[in-house]
Formats: structure tokens, sequence, C-alpha cells
């Protein structure tokens, strides 16, 4: 992993459709090399997925998207990671993580209605062993997702020459 | 009635862009490449700090030489970053951005009769300072054979009894050229054998893409001989706040702070605050801009080269500089015609000096897409206008 690498993640997180050929001339090098160097970072699991941004609100797709803090009781010798795999199965959950503060696993879910993330949060997730409690927010809108500023204004007009 | 005008204000040519300039405006989808300043915003910590200062009530003048932190954080960042120190009391003025700055430091050092050397092509504002100033500016050639950095030789050339000091900015604007030390040394041997005085701005140094800018300053013998300009406009995406800098000998320095006691008081309170962010938490920030002006430079200079306008690799600032020597046309009818059948706007080279003749300055400050689109117009506009 070197600085060459690092600008093709940067390039790559931000644009995950430049073709090798493009990312070359960016970063200086050559087409081959760009082709082994993503191989590598994708054989390593650093490069984990190709995948787009959706600005699902304005798609109207009507879906529902809720954050869901769990608190749970840890299990001796697994910690939560054994609890994080079953709950990382559901089709439902896009994203899992451990957190430090008041509770300890946060998942962000989908589903088409709200009564659909509630059943599935109710059913599925609230009767686990281990889970003591759980808190569902329901997502209103997003503002910045993955660095994304969905809400952005145009620029402010630029001058066409200066000075 | 008499003609008010003063002969100066009347010998200084206008800008050789504003035709250009009113012919854009009547336009739709122009990509204009011809604006030198980031297309970034502020870094929005900047902007908060700046915010928070004006809602405590932080809107008042400040002292003349600017606000005591900012001095010392750029006292300790030219010594980190350059190796060169300056007292932040006596040897250092905040400036309303380096316009201001090359204005006061040609006004404190020139005298009727002076010639200051200005390298060429160069910024378009140097020679007119001379000259409102009461001195004769001088043109020294930087040429493309030398990667546009300014030769010692070319420089003994232009040096007369009557030289005062040479103007340089590296990294260059328009044509992204770089100054390693070697390249200074050669120069520094001209101006310390004449005796001259360096006023060297270098408002691009921290868009240097190869290697760690080389600042004149830091030359062995210069420093006693040198007027420092720089500012956070380029690096920090900061134009519009106004924030340049200009260190140098106390001597030198009091007297530039003089006029800018009397001309500006002080550079504007909330830029001073915000550049003060900018030292402080702004790095990071900044070092990803550069990297992405870099990343834009091989894109825009690979598509240039391809479609048959050459252009060497610039090494810094955020300008490419192509011939257009090829197609047969005047850079300034080149420039034109671009604009009017493209809607494509660039600067002609030669309204930056005779050493920009059958070149065009594009800054490339703007979108990866918009430079992909502005490629693919100029390609076809040479398609169509070759015999």
């Amino acid at each position: 992993m070197d600085e060459k690498d690092l600008l093709l993640l940067r390039l790559l997180e931000e644009n995950s459709r430049l073709s090798p050929d493009e990312l070359a001339i960016m970063a200086e090098l050559s087409g081959e090399d760009v082709r082994c160097r993503i191989a590598a970072l994708e054989e390593a699991k650093i490069i984990r997925s190709y995948t787009t941004i959706i600005d699902w609100e304005r798609a109207a797709n009507g879906g529902v998207a809720a954050i869901i803090e769990l608190k749970v009781n840890p299990e001796r010798d697994y910690g939560y990671d054994r609890i994080a795999d079953r709950l990382a199965k559901f089709r439902e959950v896009k994203s899992l993580r451990l957190v430090t503060g008041v509770y300890d696993l946060q998942l962000h879910v989908t589903g088409k209605t709200m009564q659909d993330v509630a059943r599935f949060v109710s059913e599925y997730i609230a009767p686990m062993d281990r889970i003591r409690e759980t808190a569902t927010h329901i997502i209103m809108k997003t503002y910045k997702e993955n660095g994304q500023n969905f809400c952005e204004k145009e620029p402010g007009e630029r001058l066409p020459y200066s000075p | 009635m008499r003609d008010f005008v003063s002969r100066r204000a009347k010998v200084i040519p206008p800008s050789g862009i504003r035709k250009f300039f009113d012919l854009a405006l009547t336009m739709e989808e122009v990509i204009s490449l011809g604006v030198g300043e980031p297309d970034f915003s502020t870094p929005w910590n900047l902007c908060e700090a700046s915010i928070y200062s004006i809602e405590q009530g932080g809107t008042s003048y400040t002292p003349n030489r600017g606000i005591q932190p900012l001095r010392d954080a750029i006292s300790r960042w030219l010594s980190g970053h350059y190796g060169i120190d300056y007292n932040p009391d006596t040897e250092m003025v905040v400036t309303t951005g380096v316009s201001e700055g090359l204005d006061i430091a040609i006004r404190a050092v020139t005298d009727p009769g002076d010639e200051l050397i200005v390298a060429e092509p160069s910024y378009v504002s140097y020679a007119p300072c001379v000259t409102l100033a009461g001195g004769t500016p001088i043109p020294v050639e930087c040429l493309e054979k030398d990667h546009f950095k300014l030769r010692a030789d070319r420089l003994m050339e232009a040096v007369s009894p009557k030289t005062k000091a040479v103007i340089i900015n590296f990294p260059n604007n328009p044509t992204g050229a770089v100054m390693r030390q070697e390249d200074l040394k050669a120069v520094a041997d001209v101006v310390i054998d004449h005796d001259l005085l360096l006023i060297s701005d270098e408002v691009y140094s921290e868009l240097t893409y190869t290697g760690t800018h080389a600042s004149a300053a830091a030359i062995e013998g210069l420093r006693e001989r040198t007027i420092l300009l720089n500012g956070f406009s380029k690096a920090y995406a900061m134009t519009g706040w106004r924030i340049g800098y200009l260190c140098a000998p106390k001597e030198i320095c009091d007297a530039a702070l003089k006029i800018h006691q009397y001309v500006m008081l002080c550079a504007p309170a909330m830029g001073q605050v915000a550049a003060l962010e900018g030292l402080r938490r702004g790095e990071e920030e900044k070092n990803k801009m550069v990297q992405e002006y870099r990343v834009r430079r091989n894109l825009f200079v690979e598509g240039l080269n391809r479609i048959g306008l050459p252009c060497h690799l610039p090494e810094g600032a955020f300008y490419a500089f192509p011939s257009v020597e090829k197609t047969g046309m005047p850079d300034l009818e080149f420039a034109e015609c671009l604009l009017k059948e493209e809607h494509v706007a660039v600067v002609p080279g030669s309204v930056l000096g005779q050493g920009g003749k059958n070149h065009i300055r594009c800054a490339y400050a703007v979108s990866r897409a918009d430079l992909a689109e502005a490629v693919k117009r100029m390609a076809h506009f040479i398609a169509s206008n070759s015999c």
C-alpha cells in the first residue's frame, strides 16, 4: 500500500466507473500498473464492491429507511461478534456497526413501508437472545450520504475571466 | 472642462481580456478556463471560524499589521515549511490579498526613473503597478525551451545601471513553471552581484506538484534583499476573502507598512480569522485540493497533447500553457474564435507579455467533467479550422 494505491482508492471511492486507462493518466501510472494494483486491492478485500450512491427520496420509490439502536448482552468468548454475524445475514440490514455510547449495535435497515420496518424489528430483531432493548428511528430526510451532499445548492456565479 | 485623468492612469493599458469578458457574458454554457481561481468553495471550517468571529462582534479594524495570532501562525508556518524566519512583529504585514502586497512592495522601493525587471509571461498586474509607482517595467522573457524558468543569463541582459528590483512569480501564472533551488541560486548570483532587490510573488507555492517549493528568501544571501509575497487565495480557495502577506527585512517592511496604513488601514478582519483557521486546521483540506488539481492537470495536459496542442507538464499552479502555433492562428484570434464558436474561454498568452505569444492560458481549476468537455470542444474547433 503506497501513495499511489491511496490515490486510486480515493478516486474510485468518488467514482467507481473510472476506467483503468483514465485512472492511469490521473495517477501518473501505466494502464497495466493500475490493473495490477486494483486486482491486488480487490484480492486483499480492501476494495469490497463497486456501488452507486442513490438519492432514493428523489427516485420517489416510496421506501423507508431506519436506524435501529440495539442494547445487547455480549457473549463470553465472542463478545458481540456472533450476534452481529446473525444480524448481518438479514437482507433488510444494509449496514451494521458496533459503537461506543449508550447502546451497542447500530443497524441501518430498509423496507417498503414503515410497517415493514416495524414488523422486521419486532418479529426478528427484538426477540433474539441477548437483545435487551431496541430503539427505531425512521429516517425523515438524508442531507449527506457517503460524502455526497444531497442538498447542495448550485455554486455562486464565477466570473468568466479574471482579473 | 479640463482632462482630469492623470498621465499615469492613461498610460497603463486596459486589461487585454476585457473584450473577451464582455463577449463571454452574452453567451450560454460557457466553459471558462479563463479564471485564475479555485473552483472549490473555501473549506467550511474556515468559514465557520469567520462566521463565529462575526457573531462575537469581530467586525472592527484590526492592528495595521494584522492580528497577532495570524502573524505568529504565518511566521511558524514559513519557518516550518520553507525554512525562512521572519519576525512577526517587525518583518511582516498582512495585506488585502497579494495584490495589495505587490502594490505596496513596489511603491515602497520605487523612485522615478528606477527600472524594475518583470519576468514574463506574467500575471497582468506587475508592469502596471511599476508604472503607477513611477518606475519603468523592463520585461525579461522566460522561454518555453527553458520550461519557462527565468534564466540568469537572460536576466543579466536586462540589467542596467537603473535597475532597482526584479519581480518574479514561481510557481508561475500563466505557465505553471517552477524554479528549483538551483535555478534560484543562479538568479540570486545576478541579483546580489548587481545589488538588486527581489520581489518574489509565491502565492502558488503550495501548488507545487513534485518536490517541495523552494522559496527565494531561503536562498543564501537573498533574505536581506527579498520581499516575499504570499497569501491564502489559491491554496485555501479564499480568493474573495482578500488575505495575503508581505515579509521583508525591517526597513523595507516599515516603508510598506506606512503605505498600507494610509491606503488600506488593515486587511479584512473576518478574512484574517478564516486564514488563521486555515493555518491551524486547514492543512488536510488544502492537501486534498492540491491532489485534485494534480489529477486534473494530468487529465487535461494529456488531452491537450492528444488533440494537437503541445503542452509541457506544468509543475505548479493550476494553469496549462499550450502552444497554438501549429494551428496557424495567432493566440488572440485563437482565443476569440474558440470563445465565439465553441464557448470555451481561455486567455491569449500575448496579453501576459511577449513571452506568452502563440500560447493560451487555460486554468484547470474546474471540474473534471468540464475539462473533458473543454478538450472535446477544442478538438472540434481545431478540426473545423484546419485547412
